[in-house]
């Protein structure tokens, strides 16, 4: 067999599985978006633009007139406030301790990273099973809370955008310290040195020698937290209780009780979209990385 | 004087850090704790017991899930690992090629597209074949699985085979092995770690998944991690607790794993 037919063949299985049940799909998203729905779910095949329409806008029943869609502006501006507020609140807490990991001996950072890296790799669905139980009206912290006398009645925390905004924090977490690590672990400390000879103090070193170097991988880190944030489905709906809707979520709702397939259709596409110019920018700032330190 | 000033200090990162390790693993060990509370709470200890493993053992819905999220991470491992093993070997050690941009946005895809526009677009057309084929059984949940677990596969298998020399492989042709013999007495030998690596990955990632198993699935076929999601609107006891130890013991047993496996051999 010629070279390019042997490498056609040896593609063809992971293409053909991706092709079905990943990438192909997409299609018919995209089609079902422009179509009608159906009374009890599913869609009947009539063309119609309503579904991209309701994205944003409603239609009142009786005049006819549009409007926003209020409901679905409170969810995407939910969405992407909770999304921005996750990645900075692991941005404080992941580059020092980015910082810490990149300044221990070579030997133990593996040790160090591989500490971060195991909660990462287990059930998410757990990790917020897990906040869940720490932060519920009968949770740990409010048992601590008030057995130390601090407060009688129980702290509303669950059900609350903070829930939400912890439970993320908590899980995408790791997304922020990994790509921060990986551009810390290649600073030249004689720089730093060299900031310090020029009486340079700590604040100075940090905010003119060290982050400039880093940056890039703060960025990275800080689109690799938004980006599964924006998506998220599993945290909303176990500590939003329903009451605190993502866009996950109210995706999950087209298709569930409100049974309007096409407008779960185009939501989804509308996240597709945000998610991939979000990637762009990502790509262009591992590019970047690879520049500053070449 | 030098000696004192450490150039590498900040001021109070180390005590971030540490309440960063502090605050990942709490949460975890007071979950794992709680399964062997001898109560029926989540939050008040009333002693050490393992009631909480011997009725998750001995329910019925728990074993049966259990088994399905195995059979399906199993094939789902081994279809995904195999392919990517096939499509490592057509992306690595080739001159850049005409489509080669396109073949790797194919296998990334499912990282970069959210979780949930995957989950839906799978509802529709699985829900298009259902009624076209009549066919409900496991090979949706395992094809839809195998989807998303080929980037996993692939990445440390490519990483493996990129990081190879090249010479045994040419020393093997020149002593005219055919390619089948050199891939299987002198690549795949040489391979290994990396497709061990990704297998086992694969088969994390699979076990895990909640999103798209919880669309996919036809009534009856909950796996662990929806059975859990299912749970969680009623009234919840250490059981969840248990099953979520169990799950997490074999995750951490098999990353960890990994991890050392892939450093020895560095």
């Amino acid at each position: 067999m010629s070279p390019i037919r042997t490498r056609a063949a040896l593609l063809a299985p992971a293409m053909v599985i991706l092709l079905f049940a990943a990438a192909g799909p997409l299609v018919i998203v995209l089609i079902y978006s422009f179509l009608t729905p159906g009374d009890y779910g599913g869609v009947i095949w009539d063309f119609s633009t309503d579904a991209w329409f309701g994205v944003l806008a409603e239609r009142d029943f009786f005049t006819e007139e549009l409007s926003w869609a209020d409901a679905h502006l409170m969810v995407f501006w939910r969405s992407i406030k909770l999304s921005l507020m996750t990645a900075f609140l692991s941005l404080i807490i992941g580059f020092p301790t980015a910082y810490f990991i990149a300044t221990r001996p070579r030997g133990s950072r593996d040790v160090w990273m591989l500490l971060i890296m195991i909660p990462f790799w287990t059930n998410l669905l757990i990790r917020t099973f897990a906040i869940m139980e720490l932060i519920r009206n009968e949770g740990t912290i409010n048992t601590v809370l008030i057995a130390m006398g601090l407060v009688t009645q129980p702290v509303q925390m669950l059900y609350t955008e903070f829930s939400l905004l912890v439970g993320m924090t908590y899980v995408y977490l790791p997304l922020m310290i990994l790509p921060i690590y990986a551009s810390m672990e290649r600073i030249d400390f004689s720089l730093v040195e060299a900031g310090y000879d020029l009486y340079a103090t700590r604040w100075q070193v940090l905010r003119r020698v060290i982050f400039p170097l880093v940056k890039p991988g703060v960025v990275a880190g800080s689109i690799l937290v938004f980006v599964p944030c924006l998506g998220a489905y599993v945290t909303p709906r176990v500590l939003g209780g329903g009451k605190q809707l993502m866009l996950g979520n109210l995706i999950e709702l087209q298709f569930g009780q409100l049974r309007n397939w096409p407008l779960g259709a185009a939501l989804s596409l509308t996240l597709l979209v945000i998610v991939m110019v979000a990637l762009i920018f990502y790509v262009r700032a591992a590019g970047n990385e690879e520049s500053a330190h070449g | 004087m030098a000696k004192s000033f450490d150039v590498r200090r900040q001021p109070g990162f180390s005590t971030i850090a540490m309440l960063c390790f502090v605050m990942l693993y709490l949460p975890i060990i007071l979950l794992v704790a709680y399964s062997f509370n001898a109560g029926e709470s989540i939050s008040h200890w009333e002693g050490l017991s393992l009631r909480w493993y011997a009725s998750a053992w001995q329910n019925d819905q728990i074993q049966a899930a259990t088994i399905r999220s195995i059979t399906i991470a199993t094939t789902a491992a081994l279809l995904a690992t195999s392919a990517a093993v096939l499509a490592a070997l057509a992306t690595t050690r080739t001159r850049p090629w005409r489509g080669q941009t396109v073949a790797f946005a194919m296998i990334n895809q499912p990282l970069m597209v959210p979780e949930i526009v995957t989950a839906v677009s799978l509802l529709i057309f699985f829900a298009m074949l259902k009624v076209a084929t009549g066919y409900t059984g496991l090979w949706y949940l395992i094809v839809a699985h195998t989807a998303f677990c080929i980037p996993f596969a692939y990445m440390p298998i490519r990483a493996r085979l990129q990081g190879m020399d090249l010479s045994l492989e040419q020393a093997g042709a020149d002593l005219y092995g055919t390619p089948v013999k050199v891939f299987r007495y002198i690549t795949l030998p040489q391979l290994w770690p990396g497709i061990l690596a990704g297998g086992m990955l694969s088969f994390v990632i699979s076990l895990d998944d909640v999103v798209i198993t919880e669309f996919v699935k036809s009534a009856g076929q909950d796996t662990l991690p929806t059975y859990m999601l299912g749970q969680l609107r009623r009234n919840i006891t250490p059981e969840i607790n248990a099953i979520s130890t169990a799950l997490l013991a074999l995750s951490i047993l098999l990353v960890t794993a990994m991890f050392f496996f892939s450093r020895t051999r560095k």
